[in-house]
């Protein structure tokens, strides 16, 4: 029994059907790890890039070390780093959280790189325009170099979409039960560790084709020349 | 009557060892069309982009009109001009790129009216009028509504110029507006620009290799060489008697292509 929920054993089909709604419980917890991390990355990525390219080398070079020391640590030792250190300095967030930042920040490392190539892959032509016609820095970056270089970033950061999803079960590693943690407990409540680990390895399946097909969709509907400005 | 472009002494490095203009003395009067020809690499895109404020010099100054273009007066001496500075004098001058440089995100007319809205402050509908005029001049009234991508080459000059006029620069410059240009559109885009060039009497500085369009549309050619003006004079005093042996060079491997 787990959650109150319990399981039928009389053979391999009831018991993988019988703790179908127990894994569900942990998907909740490995799709809202995916969306807070995703959304995290998202945003501080941005940040990171931003601050990456600014004239200042005083803010970008701190920036291009922290990126490069996220990105080429392991996201493991980052975790636990988070989750048993930070406390000693008296931060503690609880696990999910950590994990969710812990997620976040690996990939903000990737999605600040994705966006500074999307942003560098603007031609030069367009900003001398630009340039050329007195539009303002903001009036250049909201008219002719986001709308062109969103659909360069767009495919790109979605990609991160459905890997992040991969990397969710690393949290199981401090306390948190998403999907992998709760068919690890099944497991070893019922000593049947097959049923329950083929079932999360479909769940998550499921889960990566749905970001997948998603990601395909939006990629084919995103303009090449830019979102256009009619 | 003061020039409305005047270079003083101007040298522009890049990286400290490639000297492209060295002391480079150059003025342009009011309503004049210069024609600048010469071997590639001499420096002839970068006197344009140092007016067009998109390269910065090192020595000299350059004038627009009796204001520096790259300094600004404080306290009685020239500093580097600001950001804020190069805005004002910017509005000044226009220019035509060899590879159009379109937005290619917004339709045609977006295109046109753009900074005319967003720089020189104008309503939708005024912009889109003189938008509107301008397509008409150019002979691409039918495309208004068209994205870049869907234009040939031609179309697309016509439109950049539509585009530097609507800004009613007092100097438009255009550089080697045609040599990105299948052959069968050159005609066309060379047309328009003369046509401006006759109906406003704007000031123009052209990088060209087109020697018939050189001779109609001139008023002085300068044979540009190491970043410097060997020869200049009348269209056809340059191209029937040059005297400068660089010249006749450069004049016949032009005429051989
Ligand atoms: N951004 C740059 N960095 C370094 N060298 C440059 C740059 N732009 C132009 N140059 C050099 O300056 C010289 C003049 O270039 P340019 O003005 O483009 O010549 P032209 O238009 O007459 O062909 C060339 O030798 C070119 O290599
Ligand atoms: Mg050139």
């Amino acid at each position: 029994m787990l959650y109150g929920i319990h399981w039928d054993l009389s053979n391999s089909w009831t018991f993988a059907a019988s703790i179908i709604p127990i894994l569900l419980i942990g998907m909740k917890i490995t799709v809202l790890a995916t969306v807070f991390g995703f959304l995290i990355a998202l945003v501080l990525g941005l940040v990171f890039a931003l601050m990456r390219s600014a004239p200042m080398r005083i803010v970008s070079w701190p920036t291009r070390f922290v990126i490069e020391f996220v990105r080429d640590t392991p996201l493991l030792i980052q975790l636990y780093f988070l989750y048993y250190v930070l406390p000693d300095v008296g931060l503690t967030l609880p696990a999910l959280e950590t994990g969710i930042f812990a997620l976040g920040l690996q990939y903000s490392a990737y999605t600040s790189e994705v966006y500074r190539a999307g942003l560098d892959a603007v031609p030069q032509g367009q900003r001398e325009a630009a340039r050329a016609l007195n539009l303002g820095t903001m009036r250049t970056f909201r008219d002719v170099i986001i709308p062109q270089a969103i659909p360069r970033i767009v495919p790109a950061l979605a990609n991160y979409l459905v890997s992040i999803i991969k990397d969710t079960p690393i949290l199981s590693a401090i306390t948190v039960l998403e999907m992998l943690g709760v068919s690890q407990i099944i497991g070893a409540r019922t000593y049947r560790y097959m049923v329950p680990l083929t079932m999360v390895g479909i769940l998550f399946l499921i889960l990566t084709v749905i970001a997948a097909t998603a990601v395909r969709y939006l990629e084919n509907r995103l303009p090449r020349a830019g979102i256009p400005l009619k | 009557m003061k020039p409305i472009v005047t270079f003083e002494k101007v040298t522009k490095r890049f990286d400290d060892d490639t000297v492209v203009l060295d002391d480079f003395d150059f003025e342009i009067q009011p309503g004049e069309r210069v024609v600048l020809m010469g071997p590639s690499g001499s420096g002839k895109s970068t006197v344009l982009r140092i007016l067009m404020t998109l390269e910065d010099i090192q020595e000299g100054v350059v004038y627009i009109e009796d204001e520096p273009l790259w300094h600004e007066k404080r306290n009685g001496s020239l500093a580097p001009a600001s950001e804020k500075h190069l805005h004002k004098m910017r509005g000044n001058v226009g220019m035509v790129f060899q590879h159009f440089n379109l937005f290619p995100n917004m339709t045609v007319l977006r295109n046109i009216i753009e900074a005319p809205i967003h720089v020189l402050g104008l309503s939708r509908a005024e912009a889109v009028k003189r938008a509107e005029e301008l397509l008409d001049q150019v002979g691409m009234s039918a495309k208004r509504d068209a994205y870049p991508n869907s234009l040939s080459g031609g179309q697309k000059q016509r439109i950049a110029i539509a585009r530097a006029m609507a800004m009613r620069p007092k100097l438009l410059m255009f550089d080697e507006p045609t040599s990105a240009l299948d052959p069968e559109m050159v005609g066309d885009v060379l047309e328009v620009i003369k046509d401006l060039a006759s109906e406003h009497d704007l000031t123009m500085l052209i990088v060209t290799h087109e020697m018939g369009f050189a001779r109609d549309v001139a008023n002085r050619v300068c044979f540009f060489c190491d970043g410097r003006i060997l020869e200049q004079g009348e269209p056809e005093k340059i191209f029937t008697a040059p005297t400068e042996q660089r010249t006749q060079q450069f004049l016949r491997m032009v005429l051989k292509e």
